[in-house]
């Protein structure tokens, strides 16, 4: 038995945009959401752009109980309530169910689960204070905690799972989702990830010195994937989610469908023939790609647009070749890429997800987003795919399939075809 | 402090633990916290916390055992105010 699965909802925390409308026209407008972090100055990191939304605790008030936000202090949590929360509304839900859905599940990544509220656990207890700790830390320093909450809240009763496969999380989770359904043990699932870097975890990659330090003073300016002056990524933070639904389901209940998920693949390299525990392996990058186009019943010539992992390292060159042996194509033949983290950054776990919800409205609309601070692409990359597949300005085009990726470290590689739902 | 004075001052301890605001606003010393004002068992020892901070005393296991509903809870509160620990 294989259903087909069309995604029905989508919900968005981007460093720039809190719901699904603004987020539209920040990528079709090339708004930046990196901003100058004083804290980061302050704590000498060369590192001291990020992408945080604007987000804060008062927009959760209508998504859970009083009792539950009182004491909520994980904001990676929070963002993954309210991304999850709106893209359920935004399929035409309710959120309060009397009854457990046994139909819907969720699957939902993160990375680290909130160190700002493990600090106070360390702190407390090892001021031998552990009694006052109260009940609310452990359901925040558990990974699946951002699962607990949704599911509690939406009474979802089937496969409840919190994934983790560093950057290649959000791409996974909505794989894993589809699976379920595809393969008839799921009617419906909440999809997604979330992310909040906060200083410790920003300090690890800071002195891994894989991040962007030469744009301190100009924020807007310091994520450039595919730029020949790039020097490392700019972490963010934020969420992203999807509802997936079993084709036959979606259309019982009238609900508007924003598009298909064919199919995808996720993988690993195994860490070998180039591949390491930081670096992603080109076998594995272009199996993985090759997997999801077979699985999808696509062939590599349908791809409209590529939505790249493309982090503005020096990783980005090789993408782009993985890209051209996966696909086939070249030159003027290559599909328009773009990458979203020029404009939020490179918000880890929630990357998939944000960018997913990115690459669905970009199908929707018709439009490839531009890419920002691409005034100078690589020279190799220009060899390969030429200048006109990487937009700098928003370009208005028919968007029937686009190939989404995300590799991350642990040499693990996930990929998605999504296209425009057709009925025949 | 007499009981009057401590149920007005529980109150507050209690208001952000139950969605009950109306059966909060009209607590006796019958009143179960788990049943009448719907609070969930596992942030009992958030109130337990919440009250040791506002009162300035200590509650142990025993005691806190006793704090099923407000009339237990006075009659801890108001032994520990005039024992301080």
């Amino acid at each position: 038995m294989s259903n087909r699965v069309v995604i029905t909802g989508l919900g968005i925390v981007s460093p720039n945009g809190l719901n699904i409308p603004d987020f539209l026209h920040a990528i079709q407008n090339g708004v930046s959401g990196i901003r100058f972090i004083p804290e980061y100055e302050d704590l000498k990191f060369n590192c001291q752009v990020s992408g945080v939304p604007e987000f804060e605790w008062e927009q959760l008030r209508n998504y859970i109980t009083e009792t539950s936000l009182y004491g909520l202090k994980g904001k990676g949590i929070a963002y993954g309530i309210k991304a999850a929360l709106d893209a359920w509304t935004d399929a035409g839900n309710e959120i309060v169910s009397e009854d457990t859905l046994w139909e819907t599940g969720c699957v939902f990544g993160s990375s680290v689960a909130d160190t700002d509220v493990i600090k106070t656990a360390i702190t407390r207890v090892d001021a031998r204070e552990s009694k006052k700790l109260g009940s609310r830390v452990v359901e925040q320093i558990m990974n699946s905690g951002v699962t607990a909450y949704i599911s509690g809240r939406l009474g979802l009763g089937n496969k409840i799972i919190n994934n983790s496969a560093a950057c290649a999380t959000g791409t996974q989770s909505i794989l894993m989702g589809y699976e379920y359904i595809k393969f008839g043990m799921a009617k419906r699932m909440v999809v997604g990830s979330c992310e909040y870097v906060d200083r410790y975890v920003f300090g690890g990659f800071d002195s891994m010195r894989v991040l962007s330090r030469k744009f301190n003073n100009e924020p807007e300016r310091a994520s450039r994937p595919m730029s020949a002056s790039a020097g490392g990524f700019v972490p963010g933070s934020g969420a992203g989610a999807l509802i997936l639904e079993d084709l036959d389901f979606a259309l019982a209940r009238g609900a508007k469908i924003y598009g298909e998920l064919l199919g995808g693949a996720t993988n690993s390299g195994g860490q070998r023939n180039g591949g390491s525990m930081t670096a992603p392996g080109p076998e594995g990058v272009v199996k993985c790609i090759r997997e999801a186009i077979a699985n999808s019943n696509i062939s590599a010539n349908d791809i409209d647009l590529v939505s790249g992992h493309l982090t503005a390292t020096i990783a980005d060159k090789l993408e782009i070749q993985n890209w051209v042996q996966a696909l086939g194509r070249s030159g003027d033949n290559f599909p328009m890429v773009n990458s979203l983290k020029s404009m939020v950054g490179h918000s880890l776990s929630a990357a998939g997800s944000i960018e997913t919800v990115a690459a669905v409205l970009q199908l929707k609309h018709n439009f490839v987003h531009p890419n920002l601070n691409l005034e100078d692409p690589i020279p190799e990359i220009l060899d390969i795919i030429g200048a006109n597949n990487l937009p700098t300005i928003k370009v208005d085009k028919e968007i029937n399939t686009v190939a989404k990726a995300n590799f991350g470290f642990g040499d693990v590689n996930s990929c998605l075809i999504i296209s425009k739902y057709k009925n025949d | 402090m007499d009981r009057k004075e401590i149920l007005s001052e529980l109150k507050k301890v209690l208001a952000p633990y139950t969605e009950s605001k109306e059966m909060l606003a009209e607590i006796n010393e019958q009143t179960d916290l788990i049943k009448d004002l719907k609070i969930n068992s596992a942030n009992l020892v958030d109130i337990i916390i919440d009250a040791e901070a506002q009162y300035n005393i200590e509650i142990d296991f025993d005691a806190a055992e006793k704090m099923y509903n407000v009339g237990n809870c006075i009659d801890v509160i108001s032994e520990k105010i005039n024992k301080p620990a």
